[in-house]
């Protein structure tokens, strides 16, 4: 007699069908109705597979029962009782993961002076005062060097610049990418830019060179006028939407690759779908993402619960939006919904949340190397400098302790595969130490995962041509 | 898989997993012809005593295939296949196949 249990699985509907999202494999399957039947009738209790058979034989066959058992126990949707669960062990990769992005922090000082800067706010973790505010050409050379000998046999690799305000360090900018395609042409690779600014200093040269070396442009910038005045303004206290909408439509109208916005979403400002509407529609960006601001709980400008409610109904009416423009082939700029489709259909099974300190590094003006750009110049989280490489033995220390499978909080959430527990950043700022999971997010991550699932099925039964971009 | 649609990659990958791996009889006849290389599933290939001659020393019985291994050769073969434990564990482990030629898939599984 053999004891049937369910699996781990998260159950989801799509246009009416029923689908399972599988955990830790991350699959996706649509079910007919012997399966669903299957897994009803087997609800939270062990049934053998006799008696299964038998309570479903009104409506199945046995063999039909034993088929569908057996299809349902191969995707490992169900498991035998007695059959042995091989436990996930928490362990470095197996192999070196190539470094495939790196973060150049070219400087540490701004021209605006948002208030809910991580960098230089009340949570900050780096000491901006003992670094140099400037990375000279000397160093972001060597992180050119660094950043090849690291990438292996990768192809491509990109090159982010980041801040501070990256533009304040344009000679830089200028000669570390001549440097990287020069470099990149004596290797045989290829070499992608991109830069985050925050769009003040965006003129006529500047966007030149942009152009020019195809660099890839994301502005931060949080709405329309009132939205924008509300945090990100200039030391005395000016707001900084008048100074930055005429560079930013001169970029959009001369730039050939798409332009993206990056909204921070705080207490104050959540306002989802009117920032949506005036960045994407009114001003031209070719994507608008969204992130909650990361500090304490306690800031006056953190989201507290409600918002996070606020926020899920209206990322919710953007993905139905996004479904909608996706099915009749229209373009839809809304980047958070893209990006976690792109992940459920590469079934992305993650043993740590992002690919910080893993094919992602970030670089300090200095040249230390730390696990990505909100961590550069913090010694705590050094994992080497571009000068003398990576520590491989510090780097597996890290990847080990923060393996999904040390996250105990996470041990029963089926959406882990997807959020690993989510940013270490967030984490530190929120409980002092980047190996907590984000429990303040679950069921947010949760809630949304769930959404996307749900356009992802409706998407690939109806137009499943769509999904060819994420191959 | 006739009961589970797979919709993203990780889900096709898992089909083919099964796909490649389903059992594969060594007359079996007609398309598809079985993939990769064919290694006799039969009682045992390594000493082969069945597999190059029979139990008389001749060719006449040479070893079934899986399917009739199941019966053959835990019941009557010289050489006999590990089966479950029939008196106590698993009495009925064969109870829904009445002709293994065609319904061996029906075989219960047997955990420890």
């Amino acid at each position: 007699m053999t004891l049937l249990r369910r699996g781990e699985y998260h159950a989801f509907e799509s246009d009416g069908a029923p689908y399972v999202y599988l955990v830790p494999s991350a699959a996706v399957f649509r079910l007919d109705d012997a399966s669903c039947a299957v897994l009803d009738a087997l609800g939270d209790d062990d049934v053998a597979l006799d008696s299964l058979a038998g309570s479903l034989a009104p409506r199945f066959a046995p063999a039909e029962v034993r088929a569908t058992v057996h299809e349902l126990l191969g995707a490992r949707a169900i498991r035998a009782v007695a059959a042995p669960v091989e436990p996930v062990r928490a362990e470095p990769p197996r192999r070196r993961i190539p470094l495939t992005t790196l973060v150049l922090n070219v400087t540490s000082k701004c021209n605006l002076s948002c208030t809910y800067c991580y960098e230089y706010g009340e949570d900050r973790i780096v000491e901006a005062s003992r670094k140099p505010r400037f990375m000279n050409e000397e160093t972001a050379r060597q992180s050119v060097d660094f950043m090849f000998a690291e990438a292996g046999e990768s192809p491509v690799v990109h090159l982010t610049f980041f801040g501070g305000e990256t533009l304040l360090n344009f000679k830089v900018l200028k000669s570390a990418l001549a440097y990287a395609k020069e470099r990149a042409t004596a290797l045989g690779r290829q070499v992608d830019a991109s830069l985050t600014t925050n769009a003040t200093l965006l003129r006529e040269e500047t966007i030149d060179w942009i152009v020019e070396n195809d660099v890839g442009v994301t502005v931060s910038m949080d709405g329309a006028r009132e939205q924008q005045d509300r945090f990100r303004v200039f030391a005395n206290g000016q707001g900084s939407y008048d100074v930055i909408i005429p560079n930013v439509r001169e970029l959009l109208r001369r730039h050939r690759r798409p332009v993206g916005a990056r909204v921070t979403l705080t207490g104050q400002n959540l306002d989802v779908i009117g920032i949506y509407r005036h960045l994407a529609e009114e001003i031209g960006f070719w994507e608008v993402g969204f992130a909650p601001v990361t500090t304490s709980w306690q800031r006056e400008h953190a989201i507290q619960e409600e918002g996070f409610d606020r926020m899920l109904g209206q990322f919710r009416e953007l993905a139905a939006e996004y479904l909608e423009h996706s099915l009749a082939g229209r373009h839809h700029g809304f980047s958070n919904v893209r990006d976690t489709l792109e992940e459920i259909h590469k079934g992305l099974s993650k043993s740590h949340p992002c690919g910080a300190g893993l094919g992602l590094m970030g670089v300090a003006t200095d040249g230390d190397v730390a696990l990505c750009h909100r961590f550069a110049g913090s010694d705590a989280h050094r994992l080497g400098s571009v000068q003398d490489g990576v520590d491989h033995a510090k780097q597996a220390d890290f990847l080990t302790r923060h393996h999904i499978a040390n996250k105990t909080d996470c041990a029963t959430c089926w959406a882990r595969p997807l959020c690993a527990g989510g940013c270490y950043h967030e984490a530190h700022t929120r409980y002092g130490s980047t190996t907590e999971p984000n429990l303040h997010y679950c069921e947010w991550i949760r809630a949304w995962t769930d959404t996307c699932l749900r356009v992802y099925g409706t998407l690939a039964e109806r137009k499943p041509e769509f999904l060819r971009q994420f191959e | 898989m006739r009961h589970l649609k797979p919709v993203n990659r990780k889900a096709r990958q898992i089909e083919s997993m099964h796909a490649e791996k389903d059992v594969v009889a060594l007359q079996q006849g007609g398309s598809p012809a079985p993939s990769g290389p064919h290694i006799p599933l039969g009682c045992s290939f390594v000493f082969a005593p069945g597999w190059e001659v029979d139990s008389s020393g001749g060719t006449a019985g040479l070893c079934q295939p899986v399917e009739r291994d199941l019966f053959d050769c835990h019941i009557t073969c010289f050489w006999p296949a590990h089966v479950p434990d029939l008196y106590n564990h698993a009495p009925d482990w064969t109870g829904s196949c009445a002709a293994a030629q065609k319904d061996w898939r029906k075989i219960d599984l047997i955990f420890p």
